[in-house]
């Protein structure tokens, strides 16, 4: 199966490369952990800020990690490759993707219970933020993709990716966050999550065709 | 009468017709303008709840209409050049991105003037206000990739992917923005609804929204001449032209 | 059998070719010459479907190839100026990984043999980034010798390859020609390649 061995191919690369991997981790820990200092200790206002805090902090860890995506497959040429194979393109992508939040997401959905903890959050909150990252992460890869694929040996090309891609978020920023903050004022929040879940199935669908189309125009 | 279409496909075709056409259109932009500026500001009455503040939404409201139409022309055309590999249509997305931008720009900020007396700021987190300012940036996204991108062809093709992006999130945006508006605030006096408009109001209204219109065609038409010339400076039609205007 | 009508090539404003008709045939050998910057590669990178022509088609079996898609990627193997190779996998890894996604897919064993057959014995469990230029080339190459397809089009495949190299590449170009398979190639070295038929394109 092709797309078991994109995925295996990155995580093999990832492993050999762990310092790309812990990079983003740490920056989600720093940038989460900044906040207290600059608005003050205050706890009361800190767990009210701190969903919308992690889900910005995880948003741009993922983005930062999403110019590597596709940009050392081009410079070495296997990119080339991978258009060339008689599977499907948007196949492949949707691999890459995939290995993309194993190797970016998963850290931050583990970790973020963790940050939430620094905040004072209540432990059901810790479990909704959780959920809301899980949900929410595999998004931000996928639409990454699209913008890492059309920014491919750009000048300037992550910050252009940043343009791109931020807008884009803002729906998953809004219910992620939402689904937290709606847990700690106690009303529901399945609707939150129905509403990533729905996100996350509209780009499974679309994000890697769009992506692979973005790719062929990079390349050509 | 039939009018062969095809023949005006053809930039070089293209470029002549629509040198025919700009001062049509800009002058009906500057007839309805005026018409319209001045039945905005002199004949619709004032109004008994926000006094003669609420004028404003006379530019206010053709602006915002426009920004979000217009990005959906940009996207269809972005599109239909993606799509059939027609260059005009691409050249046209590249033209409409800079006027959607600004009419987006100006939305925004006749939205924060109109703000600062009704609500007493110049920023309120308003569902559309928001909305708007998320609009303004993937115009901006869309601008920075094409200027970013140095082969034209690639350009109007990655320019025409993330546009039609956009346009699928558009309403997910939208929608999104709306629900966390109404998460975190009570309904506020919203910008658009007017309560009962006044026959003359809307006159003015409809005025200004066709001199937008006549605007858009004319400066998007001088846009594409502009980006055809750059484009086409290699071929021979653009050499004896440029011949042409140096003589005169 | 691959075709080449009235194609047409611009980068930026300037036109690298134009009008360039060719037809190969089974067994047939096409040389792509020309000097630097005549668009070689650029042609190349138009005949795998890389990049589309800005006038003209290519067909592939009388059909373009721009329709047939990943069909036509099945029956062709390029390889380019890039060796297409990942500096952090180990040899074998990358033959196995780069043969999976070119869609054959291939066991420890028969890699290995490739690899010895390209000189690359006793080097399977190294990773690439240690190799040197030619090594990393005959990893690239080593393709050739697992993939299964008819069509191969290859970009200056000798550059940095040694005298035994080249002659192994030379060998297994000619048994492929032989066995009723198409090669196209650009090469600025001189070299005899036996053929059933022999096409020269020429690039101003």
């Amino acid at each position: 199966m092709i797309i078991m061995w994109i995925i295996k191919r990155d995580l093999l690369l990832a492993i050999r490369r762990q310092s790309d991997v812990l990079t983003t981790l740490f920056f989600f820990v720093i940038v989460v952990s900044l906040f207290p200092l600059s608005v003050g200790p205050e706890m009361n206002m800190l767990r009210a800020m701190a969903p919308g805090v992690v889900w910005v902090a995880a948003l741009l860890a993922s983005m930062l990690s999403l110019n590597r995506m596709f940009s050392n497959d081009y410079m070495d040429g296997t990119l080339e490759q991978m258009l060339l194979s008689p599977q499907s393109l948007s196949l492949l992508v949707l691999g890459k993707a995939f290995a993309h939040w194993l190797v970016t997401g998963i850290p931050l959905v583990i970790m973020a219970p963790i940050l939430g903890i620094q905040y004072d959050l209540p432990a059901e909150a810790l479990v909704v933020l959780t959920l809301t990252l899980l949900l929410g992460t595999p998004v931000l890869s996928l639409i990454g993709a699209i913008g890492a694929a059309l920014t491919l040996g750009l000048r300037g090309g992550s910050v252009l990716i940043s343009l791109l891609v931020l807008p884009l978020y803002i729906p998953v920023l809004i219910f992620g966050a939402g689904a937290v903050e709606a847990n700690m004022a106690g009303i529901g929040f399945d609707a939150h999550l129905s509403l990533l879940g729905a996100f996350l199935l509209a780009s499974l669908a679309l994000a890697p065709w769009a992506t692979a189309s973005s790719l062929r125009v990079s390349l050509e | 009468m039939t009018i062969n279409w095809f023949k005006y496909s053809s930039p070089a075709s293209f470029y002549s017709l629509a040198g025919k056409m700009i001062p049509i259109f800009a002058f009906a932009a500057v007839i309805s303008l005026v018409a319209g500026l001045y039945v905005g500001f002199f004949v619709a009455p004032t109004d008994f709840q926000q006094g003669e503040a609420y004028r404003i939404i006379f530019i206010h409201v053709p602006a915002a209409w426009m920004s979000m139409f217009l990005y959906v022309v940009m996207a269809f055309w972005a599109g239909i050049g993606l799509a059939f590999n027609t260059r005009l249509s691409s050249m046209f997305a590249t033209a409409i991105a800079p006027t959607g931008a600004m009419f987006t720009f100006i939305a925004l900020w006749t939205g924060s003037l109109w703000g600062k007396p009704m609500w007493g700021t110049w920023w309120v987190w308003d569902a559309r206000l928001t909305s708007e300012l998320i609009l303004l940036f993937l115009y901006i996204g869309f601008m920075s990739l094409q200027a970013a991108i140095d082969d034209p062809r690639r350009a109007d093709k990655a320019g025409a992917i993330i546009a039609l992006v956009g346009v699928v999130n558009i309403p997910i945006i939208y929608f999104s923005v709306q629900w966390w508006n109404t998460l975190h605030q009570g309904a506020s006096v919203s910008i658009n609804q007017a309560p009962s408009m006044a026959s003359t109001m809307l006159l003015g209204m409809l005025i200004m929204v066709f001199a937008s219109w006549m605007y858009s065609i004319a400066i998007i038409l001088k846009r594409v001449r502009v980006i055809i010339i750059e484009r086409e400076s290699h071929t021979a039609w653009v050499a004896e032209l440029q011949k042409k205007d140096s003589i005169r | 059998m691959l075709q080449g009508i009235n194609l047409a090539c611009t980068r930026g404003d300037r036109e690298l070719f134009k009008d360039v008709n060719f037809s190969l045939g089974t067994g047939g050998l096409m040389q792509v010459r020309g000097p630097n910057g005549s668009g070689k590669t650029s042609l190349l990178r138009m005949l795998c479907g890389l990049s589309s022509p800005a006038a003209g088609e290519i067909l592939w079996c009388g059909e373009a190839i721009r329709v047939l898609n990943e069909d036509y990627f099945a029956a062709m193997t390029y390889i380019g100026h890039l060796s297409g190779t990942k500096d952090d996998l180990t040899v074998i890894e990358n033959l196995r990984i780069s043969s999976a996604l070119s869609g054959y897919e291939i066991s420890e064993d028969q890699a290995s043999e490739a690899l010895e057959n390209l000189g690359l014995g006793g080097r399977e469990r190294l990773l690439v980034r240690v190799l040197s230029q030619g090594q990393r080339r005959r990893v690239g190459l080593a393709r050739l010798l697992t993939c299964k397809t008819s069509l191969w089009i290859l970009d200056e495949p000798l550059v940095a390859l040694d005298a035994m190299a080249v002659k192994f590449i030379q060998g297994l170009l000619e048994r492929h020609l032989q066995q009723d398979g198409m090669v196209v190639m650009t090469t600025h070295q001189e070299i005899d390649i036996a053929a059933a038929s022999i096409v020269q394109l020429q690039l101003a």
